[in-house]
């Protein structure tokens, strides 16, 4: 039974065992990737997209531009410690910042179900202007596009962002090098379950707040620093592991994390343990993982802590020759087990 | 948090593990029966860190994986409705039906909602009085009370739009099962923690005498796993069988008396179809007849909705039993993984041949290449 | 079958047994629990919640006997769990 390539994200049932795309197609785990796998990229291949990162880079007039875009579907559209609006902003600057890139200018596409009242309109677009102050990038240019009532959840939001690479350094999972120190920039499940309360209607004592928030100023200290950065990754959908399995995958290589060492704060991990959930799993806005040889590792940590949003930075683990595409994870107690891509979303659970 | 910090100390678990490498003279096997269990097992690498002779097979504990094809898909066939909303753990949500399963359901416009507690099936059900509201009752012991509490609250308020799918299984018939199978390996039990917390003890002794095996009632936390299997170890060595309760800051060996009394007011036992071992005899419960207009299955029209094969290629019921593991299965990993599971062991994450598929892909990668 | 978490009381309200009500905290998240099962309960306790339903008051004495009779197994390991030379 060996399959020798089967820890990779193409799934050997043909697609349409789902005649409909189902909302696990969008959870950031396998399903999501066997769907962009196989009907987007097989259609738009190129070399800048086969890169498979967050940002692409493309050399134009001299300079190296970074490109990216983002669609935001949240749902409840306010959410402790944000919005779609915050989220529409971040996301699209840190996925510029996971290239490396200074972000130069965004656009903002909306698409309005009928019937939103014009207030929550304009308290989203208020967000989306104070966390691109925040972040230091304008947004230059949209579009507005209304949809019968019931064709949308309020309102979907996309943003595409532009920046500058201005470093030499090619950040991507293919310069991932056995050795390397797996970096993970503060705790993490912040923002799945400032969601996943609102939607399952657990009250808090404290509440928790999505991590949102943008993490350009520590990247690019971070490749100012001279620390040789290999890969960056923000965590968002599926959470740290998928990230991971995702960077295994892309460089071929394995990693190890030790559980003890990944940080989840208290009520995260009560809100987890009521619901089942695992915290690697969780979705995250505004945490990254960093790929950095083990000479650079403290260095690099240095320069994270020095900022607010990466003040808990952390070594988490370490990338190892093989087995390619394998995320293992050593347990509390010493074992090691499998950190697998998830297949679908998590769900709550009472088994 | 406390109570349950603690129960992870890696130094305190190292002290259990050399107790019990200490204590074994010779190979043993033993079976967990609940989902929860295997789940921490297997997170934990529990089976990895004990001694080579100890084996720990994984029972017929997940409801999810045991509730009968037939049950999916009339679930899937009320769901499927207009005129129904649809509510149920997450848990069941990707359990293979014969043609599809809940979370399709949702995907094609079905109006399915996740639940963390009966009674917020109960709430939707008198915030929408236009729709008819069926809960998806499932579980072991341990949820019939909750899933009691929703149907008694729903006869109390009059909530007449509110109905139940039933699908509730007994461990203790379970447990006989297993031991009565002529393949049984099974020499000692750790018995569900959370189930005992419900239902006490006192049953348990009659089957340990009888099949001679010791019986632990034990906790979810690493080192309650550790310590039951030290306290199970321990009787074997010495040639007991007796009924112990290592989770004793939960369980007692009456249990929870106002659990019970209404579960037997709401519920009574009935015989059931178990999905990959076949019927076991008042091994369920179906709710009494003073609650029987909340059964979903007297209120719709499910006759269409009958008694269906399982894929052939699917071995959940000897995993089930603890004849097998998952990866003696043909189909693991291969036609079989949790993107497209053949059966229902792999849909769950506590199934049995999920939590290996997760959690064990290195070594049983490495052992079928070699 | 059986994911269920120990959180404490913080609060109580109702007056009807069937549908009394507890906030527990789960390490600063709080949920709304029934107390239905759990009638002696109090503030401060410490309670097994299932499904939203609380099944069982956790026993502090017993709790504290798993870890006496843990430090009288392996008598021989020293703190840190490493065996005396």
């Amino acid at each position: 039974m060996s399959r020798p390539d089967d820890v990779s994200p193409s799934c050997p049932v043909p697609l349409s065992q789902y005649g409909h795309v189902l909302l696990a197609h969008g959870g950031g785990g396998r399903l999501m990737h066997d769907l962009i796998e196989r009907v987007f990229l097989s259609a738009f291949r190129n070399p800048a997209l086969d890169t498979g990162h967050d940002a692409a880079v493309v050399d134009a007039g001299g300079a190296r531009i970074a490109f990216t875009t983002d669609s935001y579907v949240v749902h409840p559209l306010f959410f402790p410690g944000g919005s779609i609006g915050t989220l529409a902003v971040n996301g699209t600057v840190n996925d510029l910042a996971m290239a490396g890139a200074r972000p130069v200018a965004l656009s903002a596409g909306f698409i309005i179900e009928e019937g939103l009242s014009v207030e929550v309109l304009e308290r989203v677009v208020a967000s989306m202007r104070d966390a691109a102050r925040e972040a230091g990038v304008p947004i230059v240019t949209g579009d507005t596009k209304v949809v019968d009532r019931g064709k949308g959840d309020g309102v979907f939001v996309n943003t595409a962002g532009v920046g500058l690479v201005e470093h030499g350094l090619r950040i991507a999972p293919a310069s991932v090098r056995p050795g390397d120190a797996v970096i993970l920039s503060g705790d993490v499940g912040r923002h799945g379950m400032a969601i996943m309360a609102v939607r399952e209607n657990l009250a808090f004592e404290s509440a928790i707040e999505s991590d949102c928030a943008p993490v350009t100023a520590p990247v690019l200290d971070l490749v100012a620093s001279g620390a040789e950065v290999h890969c960056l990754r923000d965590l968002t959908r599926g959470g740290l592991a998928s990230a991971l399995n995702e960077i295994a995958g892309g460089a071929r290589a394995g990693i190890t994390v030790e559980e003890r060492l990944v940080p989840v704060r208290e009520d995260v991990r009560g809100a987890c343990e009521i619901l089942g959930f695992d915290p690697m799993y969780v979705a995250n806005e505004g945490r990254f993982v960093a790929f950095v040889p083990e000479a650079d590792a403290a260095r690099a940590v240095d320069v994270l802590r020095r900022h607010a949003v990466s003040a808990s930075a952390c070594v988490i683990g370490r990338v190892a020759a093989g087995p390619a595409g394998l995320v293992a994870v050593r347990t509390a107690l010493g074992a090691a087990r499998v950190l697998d891509m998830l297949s679908g979303e998590q769900l709550p659970r009472i088994c | 948090m406390k109570y349950v910090d603690e129960y992870r100390d890696p130094a305190a678990a190292e002290r259990l593990l050399v107790a019990i490498r200490g204590l074994v003279t010779r190979p043993w096997t033993l079976m967990e029966v609940c989902g929860g269990q295997t789940h921490a097992i297997l997170k934990y690498g529990i089976d990895e860190l004990l001694p080579a002779g100890v084996t720990l097979l994984h029972g017929p504990g997940c409801p999810v994986c045991v509730t009968p094809l037939e049950k999916i898909d009339r679930a899937i066939a009320l769901a499927s409705r207009p005129d129904v909303i649809f509510c149920s753990f997450g848990d069941m949500l990707r359990v293979p039906g014969t043609d599809c399963d809940l979370l399709s359901v949702k995907a094609s416009g079905g109006d399915v909602r996740i639940v963390y507690s009966p009674l917020d099936a109960l709430r939707i059900a008198t915030e929408n009085p236009g729709k008819q509201v069926v809960f998806f009752a499932v579980g072991f012991e341990t949820t019939a009370p909750g899933n009691a509490m929703a149907v008694y609250q729903a006869r109390r308020a009059g909530v007449g739009n509110f109905s139940v799918l039933v699908s509730h299984v007994l461990v203790p018939p379970a447990l006989e099962a297993v031991l009565d199978s002529p393949h049984c390996r099974v020499q000692g039990f750790l018995a569900a923690g959370h189930v005992c917390a419900v239902m006490g003890y006192a049953e348990y002794a009659p089957i340990a005498a009888r099949y001679r095996v010791p019986i632990v009632v034990t906790g979810f936390e690493p080192l309650d796993i550790l310590q039951g299997v030290y306290l199970c170890l321990k009787q074997l060595e010495e040639g007991r069988a007796e009924v112990e309760n290592q989770y004793s800051r939960v369980v007692s060996e009456h249990g929870n008396r106002p659990a019970q009394a209404l579960v037997s007011e709401v519920f009574r036992v009935v015989d059931r179809a178990w999905r990959g071992i076949g019927d076991i005899a008042r091994s369920g419960l179906g709710l009494t007849e003073a609650f029987a207009q909340f059964d979903a299955e007297r209120r719709f029209d499910l006759s269409q909705v009958g008694p269906r094969p399982e894929p052939a290629e699917c071995i959940a019921g000897l995993v089930l039993q603890g004849v097998k593991k998952p990866p003696e299965c043909e189909a693991f990993a291969g036609r079989c993984t949790p993107e497209h599971p053949l059966g229902a062991t792999m849909v769950s994450p506590e199934g049995a041949c999920a939590a290996y598929y997760r959690h064990r892909r290195l070594t049983a990668r490495q052992g079928k290449t070699s | 079958m059986c994911l269920a978490v120990p959180g404490r009381i913080t609060s109580i309200s109702g007056d009807d047994p069937m549908t009394r009500t507890a906030k527990v905290s789960f390490g600063g998240v709080l949920v709304d629990v029934n107390l239905a099962y759990v009638p002696e309960v109090k503030v401060d306790d410490y309670v097994i919640v299932h499904a939203g339903f609380a099944l069982s008051q956790i026993d502090e004495a017993e709790a504290v006997r798993i870890f006496d009779e843990l430090s009288r197994l392996a008598p021989d390991l020293e703190e840190g769990g490493e065996p005396a030379a």
